[in-house]
C-alpha cells in the first residue's frame, strides 16, 4: 500500500492505483472524457488534470500516472496530489476551452443534452466566452449501422468508442483515422458494426456525438419516468433501467450489477422497445367460427370454463414460454393441478433438464463473476455470443487477462475470442471427458475448469447423456475445494425459475413433445400456453387452445382463446438467471388495452373454473411461493446447487449419439415474441444476415 | 494538413510483385509471434514504392496479409502524411518544403514554380500525368534550404532555376543529379571549405614532430605574418603611386 495526500486528507491505497483512483477513494471528484473504468486507458483527453508534488512540476493527467510513480517529499512525507487547486482549475479550463473550440454550440436539438458529461463539465469548468475566431471544423457523419447514429462534428476524439468496440465487444471495427484536427471515428469504409453489444458505445460516448438511432428524438432524459428492472431477452437477467413516458417504454439502458451485467447490455435488451408497442394483444379474442373475435372478460372466461368443465384433467396441459416470470408460473401450476393434471412443461425446446436431479444439473453453477476465476472453459453445443452476449463479452474478459484456454464442441463459430475448435459433436465430447487429446489434459488438469453446456446440446435425444458426460469432466477429481465447473447456459428468462418451481410434468405428466403428440393425435383437448410461441404451433390438431401473452405470434395465431396479458415491463416479477440468481422485474408502465398481468389473469379464470387460487395480491401470491420455495424471497442472491449433485449426476451414464450439436439460436435478434414485433429488431436481423451471405461469397 | 480521405477511383486489386511478397514475408519475421501488425509501416511503404500510391485494395491486402483488421491499416494509412492515398505524378511527386528555414531561403518561389510549371494544386498530376507536387513540412535538410524532396533523394539549395531545371530534365527523361544543385559538397560550406585548410594538417609534414600543434601555430602564424609583410608592402606601393598621381595632375595644369 502507497500513501497519498489527496487536497489534505492522507489516504493508504494499492501502488498501481492511478492518481484518479487515489482521488476517488479520498472523496475527491474528478472530471473525464476519455477514462472509464473497464476500458484501457487511453489519457488523451486531458480533462482529469492535477497538481502533484512528488512528480513532474506541470499539471498531471490523473488517468495515466499511477501513485507509485509519485515521489515522497524530501523528509519522507508522503506525495501530494492536489484536485482543486487554482493550476489544477485553469489546466483544465484551458482543456475544457480547446474542446469547445470545435464542438457545436447544438445542445438544444442534441440527444445527448441532459444526460452529457460534456455539458455537465462545461458548467464547472467552461468559460463563458469564446476567444476562438477561426472557422470551426465540420466533420461528415459515418453510417455505422441501424442502432448507433451519428453526429461526428461533436465527438472529442476521446476513443472510448474504439476501445470498447476493440476490446469488450472483440470486433475490431471502429476506428480513429487521419490524425490531430482531421481526427475522425469511422468503421472502415462506413460498414455496420456486427457487434452485439454496440449499443454500449451510445451510453459510453461522453458527448452526443454517438447516439440512438431508434430513440432519436423522441424524448428528453428528464421527462422520463425511470424504473429499476430486469432484462428478459436472454437468460443472463441484465440489470436495466426501463425509461417510460407515458404508458410507453422510450428506451432500455443498462444498471450497474458486477455480478451479472457489469454495465454492459445487448442490442436486444436495448433496442427491443419498439416490439413492445406493435402486435400487442390489447383484449379478449374467442374464435367463433374459425375466426377471432374481440371479446370480453367475461367471454372469454365462460368459454374456457366450459371447454375445461368438460374436459377431464388428464385432457388438460400447459406449457410456458420463455418470458414467463416466475409468478405466473406458479399460478398457473397451481390452477393446472387443480385441475387434476400433470401435464405441464416450460422446456419448450425439449431440454433434458430435470429438477429432480438437483438444482446444481441445470444452473450455471460457477455463476458469471466466477468465469473470471476459471483457469480453462469447454463450450459444447451452445454459441454465447449470441445466446448470452453480455456473459461472453465475460468470457472474452477472462480471455483478455490471460492464462485460459478456451475449446468449444459444437458450430464453429466466431465467438470473438480464439478458442480451439474440438469437434462437432458427443463423440468428441466423449474424447475429452476420458482426457484425451490436448484440451483433454488440459481440462483434466486444469483447477477450475468450465463446462458451459448450451441447450444445442441438451435439447437432444442424448441431452441426458450430453449432461452427465460434461458433469463427469466437470466434477473429475483434482478440482478446487468448492468449485463447481458445471455450467448449463439457458436462453430463455423463465427457465430456470420453472425449474426451481417445478414447472416440469408431475408423476405420469405429459411433457411438451408429448403433449404437442398428444394434442395432435387428439387426446388431448386443452392446452394452455403461457406465451409459449417456440413450439410447433401447426401440430396441435384440434385442442382447444388457450393463449395467455402479449404478442400477436405463433401461438395467438393457433389459439382458440386469447387472453391479453402483461409483457416484462407491465408487470412485477421474479426472474431467476441462468446462474440461479433471483431477480425482481418492476412495473415500469402498465400493459395496454384490456391487457391484465398474468397471475391476475390466472386467478381471475381459476374462480370461473371453480378452482379459486388461495390469493387474491401478489403479496399474497409470493408469500405462498415464498413458503414453499424460500430461496426465491432472497432476491438477487444464488443458492448454490449442491457439488454432490454434479458427482451423482455423472454417474448416470448414458449412450451419446452421433449427430453433431446444432446451436438453438442463429438469429440473435428474433427471439421471442417482442422482437419479432420489432421493427428494429427485424432491421437488425436482416443487415446480419446480408453480412453473413457477404462474409460467405 | 487537411482531411485524407481515399480517393474516389480505386483499383480492382492489389499484388505484391514476387521480389516484394519474399521481401514482406521476411518483414514479418522480424517481429514476435503474433505482432506481425509491427510491420505494417514498412510493409505499406513498399506498397507505396510499388504503386506510387497506397490504394483501397492494398490496405485490405495488407490487413490481410498481417492478419489485422482493416480500419487498423487505415488508421495507419491516414495518420501518417507520407502516404498518398491517391495517385501522383508517374515520373516524379515533388514535395517541396515549406518550413520557416526554407521559406526564409524563398520556398515559396519554389511551390509558385510549382503551381505555374506542374499544377496549380498539390496533389494533382499533371496534365499528362507525369509530374505532381506538394508542400511538406521539414525534411531536415535545413543547411541545404531550400529543398525538395522525391522519394527516395532529396534535392537541395534550389533555386527558381535550378528547379526549373530539374523539372525540365525529369519531363524530358534526363538524369537527374540528387543533393546540392549548387558547386557545394553536401552541406559543405558553400564556396569550399573555409575552416581547417591549412595544409601542413593533411601533407603529414607535422607528424611525428611532437609538439605538433605548436608546430602548426607557428608554421601557420609564420605565413599570415608573411602575407601581413606582403600586403604592407603592396600599400606602400600604393600610396607611392597615389602620391605620384597629384604631381602629375599638376604637371598637366601647369
Amino acid at each position: 500500500m502507497a500513501k497519498i495526500i489527496v487536497d489534505g486528507i492522507e489516504v493508504d491505497v494499492p501502488p498501481d492505483y492511478t492518481l484518479l483512483q487515489a482521488a476517488e477513494a479520498a472523496g475527491a471528484e474528478v472530471p473525464r472524457f476519455c477514462f472509464h473504468e473497464r476500458l484501457s486507458i487511453a489519457g488523451n483527453c486531458r480533462m482529469c488534470l492535477v497538481e502533484v508534488k512528488g512528480g513532474p512540476p506541470k499539471p498531471t493527467a490523473s488517468c495515466a500516472m499511477n501513485v507509485r510513480d509519485l515521489r515522497p517529499g524530501p523528509n519522507g512525507e508522503p506525495p501530494v496530489m492536489l484536485t482543486n487547486s487554482p493550476m489544477v482549475k485553469k489546466a483544465r479550463e484551458g482543456v475544457m476551452e480547446f474542446l469547445l473550440i470545435n464542438h457545436p454550440l447544438d445542445c438544444p436539438i442534441c440527444d445527448q443534452g441532459g444526460e452529457c458529461d460534456l455539458q455537465d463539465q462545461a458548467m464547472a469548468y467552461g468559460v463563458d466566452k469564446n476567444r476562438f475566431a477561426e472557422n470551426k471544423r465540420a466533420v461528415e457523419d459515418k453510417y455505422i449501422g441501424p442502432l448507433v447514429k451519428t453526429v461526428m462534428n461533436r465527438c472529442i476524439h476521446c476513443t472510448r468508442c474504439v476501445r470498447f468496440t476493440t476490446e469488450v465487444a472483440g470486433i475490431s471495427e471502429l476506428g480513429l483515422i487521419g490524425r490531430g484536427e482531421d481526427a475522425e471515428i469511422t468503421t472502415y469504409l462506413e460498414k455496420a458494426l456486427s457487434s452485439e453489444l454496440q449499443g454500449n458505445v451510445i451510453d459510453l460516448c461522453p458527448v452526443g456525438a454517438l447516439t440512438s438511432k431508434p430513440f432519436a428524438f423522441t424524448a428528453r432524459p428528464w421527462e422520463l419516468n425511470k424504473t429499476e428492472s430486469i432484462d428478459v431477452m436472454d437468460a443472463v437477467g441484465s440489470n436495466i433501467r426501463v425509461d417510460v413516458r407515458g404508458r410507453e417504454v422510450m428506451r432500455v439502458l443498462p444498471r450497474l450489477n458486477e455480478a451479472v451485467n457489469e454495465e454492459w447490455i445487448s442490442d436486444k435488451t436495448r433496442f427491443i422497445w419498439d416490439g413492445l408497442r406493435t402486435q400487442r394483444l390489447d383484449r379478449p379474442y374467442l374464435r367463433v367460427d374459425g375466426r377471432l373475435k374481440a371479446v370480453s372478460w367475461g367471454e372469454a372466461f365462460a368459454a374456457i370454463a366450459a371447454k375445461v368443465s368438460s374436459t377431464s384433467g388428464s385432457k388438460i396441459g400447459a406449457i410456458a414460454g420463455d418470458l414467463a416470470a416466475v409468478e405466473e408460473m406458479y399460478a398457473l401450476k397451481a390452477l393446472i393441478g387443480a385441475l387434476g393434471s400433470a401435464n405441464l412443461d416450460a422446456r419448450q425446446d425439449r431440454a433434458a433438464l430435470d429438477p429432480s436431479l438437483g438444482r446444481a444439473s441445470y444452473l450455471f453453477n460457477p455463476t458469471i463473476a466466477g468465469i473470471e476465476q476459471a483457469d480453462a472453459i469447454l463450450i459444447v453445443g451452445a454459441n454465447p455470443r449470441k445466446e448470452a452476449s453480455v456473459l461472453n463479452a465475460r468470457i472474452r474478459k477472462r480471455w483478455r487477462a490471460g492464462g485460459v484456454k478456451i475449446g468449444v464442441i459444437g458450430e464453429a463459430v466466431d465467438l470473438t475470442y480464439p478458442h480451439d475448435y474440438l469437434g462437432a459433436g458427443p463423440e468428441t465430447l466423449a474424447e475429452i471427458a476420458a482426457g484425451k487429446g490436448a484440451f483433454g489434459e488440459i481440462l483434466a488438469n486444469a483447477k477450475r475448469p468450465i463446462v458451459i453446456v448450451g441447450q444445442g446440446a441438451l435439447a437432444r435425444e442424448d441431452g441426458k447423456a450430453v449432461l452427465a458426460t460434461a458433469a463427469a469432466i466437470a466434477a473429475a477429481p483434482g478440482r478446487d475445494e468448492g468449485w463447481n465447473g458445471l455450467a448449463v447456459l439457458h436462453n430463455a428468462a423463465s427457465r430456470v425459475g420453472a425449474l426451481d418451481i417445478g414447472f416440469v410434468p408431475a408423476a405420469g405428466g405429459l411433457d411438451t413433445a408429448g403433449m404437442i403428440d398428444a394434442a395432435g393425435q387428439g387426446a388431448l383437448d386443452v392446452l394452455f400456453l403461457l406465451g409459449a410461441d417456440e413450439i410447433d404451433t401447426t401440430r396441435l390438431g384440434s385442442a382447444f387452445v388457450v393463449y395467455i401473452g402479449t404478442h400477436g405470434d405463433a401461438g395467438a395465431h393457433r389459439a382458440d382463446v386469447i387472453l391479453p396479458a402483461a409483457a416484462y415491463t407491465e408487470k412485477s416479477g421474479t426472474y431467476v438467471n441462468t446462474e440461479g440468481r433471483v431477480q425482481v422485474a418492476h412495473r415500469a408502465g402498465f400493459p395496454p388495452g384490456d391487457a391484465r398481468e398474468d397471475w391476475a389473469i390466472l386467478r381471475a379464470l381459476s374462480d370461473v373454473v371453480g378452482h379459486r387460487l388461495p390469493f387474491d395480491s401478489l403479496g399474497e401470491l409470493r408469500k405462498a411461493l415464498y413458503a414453499t420455495h424460500p430461496h426465491l424471497a432472497a432476491v438477487d442472491t444464488i443458492r448454490p446447487g449442491d457439488i454432490a449433485d454434479v458427482a451423482a449426476l455423472a454417474s448416470a451414464g448414458g449412450q451419446l449419439g452421433k449427430a453433431a450439436f446444432v446451436n438453438p439460436i442463429h438469429d440473435f435478434y428474433l427471439t421471442n415474441p417482442i422482437a419479432r414485433a420489432s421493427a428494429t429488431m427485424a432491421e437488425c436481423s436482416a443487415l446480419a444476415a446480408g453480412q453473413i451471405a457477404a462474409a460467405a461469397e | 494538413m487537411s482531411v485524407r480521405r481515399l480517393a474516389s477511383e480505386q483499383p480492382a486489386s492489389f499484388a505484391f510483385t514476387p521480389e516484394n511478397l519474399t521481401w514482406a514475408e521476411k518483414q514479418v519475421t522480424k517481429f514476435p509471434e503474433g505482432k506481425q501488425a509491427s510491420a505494417v509501416i514498412s510493409i505499406l511503404w513498399r506498397v507505396q514504392e510499388q504503386e506510387g500510391w497506397v490504394s483501397e485494395p492494398s490496405i485490405r491486402w495488407v490487413g490481410e496479409f498481417l492478419d489485422m483488421p482493416y480500419i487498423r491499416v487505415l488508421e495507419v494509412a491516414t495518420f501518417y502524411t507520407m502516404f498518398l492515398l491517391a495517385p501522383v505524378g508517374r515520373k516524379a511527386h515533388i514535395q517541396v518544403c515549406g518550413t520557416t528555414p526554407c521559406m526564409i531561403r524563398g520556398a515559396g518561389k519554389l511551390i509558385e514554380l510549382c503551381r505555374e510549371r506542374i499544377h496549380a494544386e498539390p496533389l494533382h498530376p499533371s496534365a499528362d500525368g507525369m509530374l505532381s507536387w506538394e508542400e511538406v513540412e521539414c525534411l531536415g535538410a535545413c543547411v541545404n534550404a531550400p529543398m525538395a524532396q522525391i522519394v527516395p533523394d532529396t534535392y537541395e539549395d534550389l533555386t527558381v532555376e535550378t528547379l526549373g531545371k530539374l523539372i525540365d530534365d525529369l519531363e524530358a527523361g534526363r538524369p537527374i543529379k540528387p543533393g546540392p544543385q549548387i558547386d557545394r559538397h553536401h552541406s559543405a560550406p558553400v564556396g569550399g571549405f573555409r575552416a581547417l585548410t591549412t595544409p601542413e594538417l593533411y601533407d603529414g609534414s607535422m607528424v611525428g614532430q611532437g609538439a605538433g600543434l605548436q608546430a602548426a601555430r607557428e608554421a601557420i602564424a609564420a605565413r599570415a605574418a608573411a602575407a601581413e609583410e606582403a600586403a604592407r608592402a603592396a600599400a606602400g606601393e600604393s600610396n607611392q603611386a597615389k602620391q605620384a598621381a597629384p604631381a602629375a595632375d599638376a604637371a598637366k595644369k601647369e
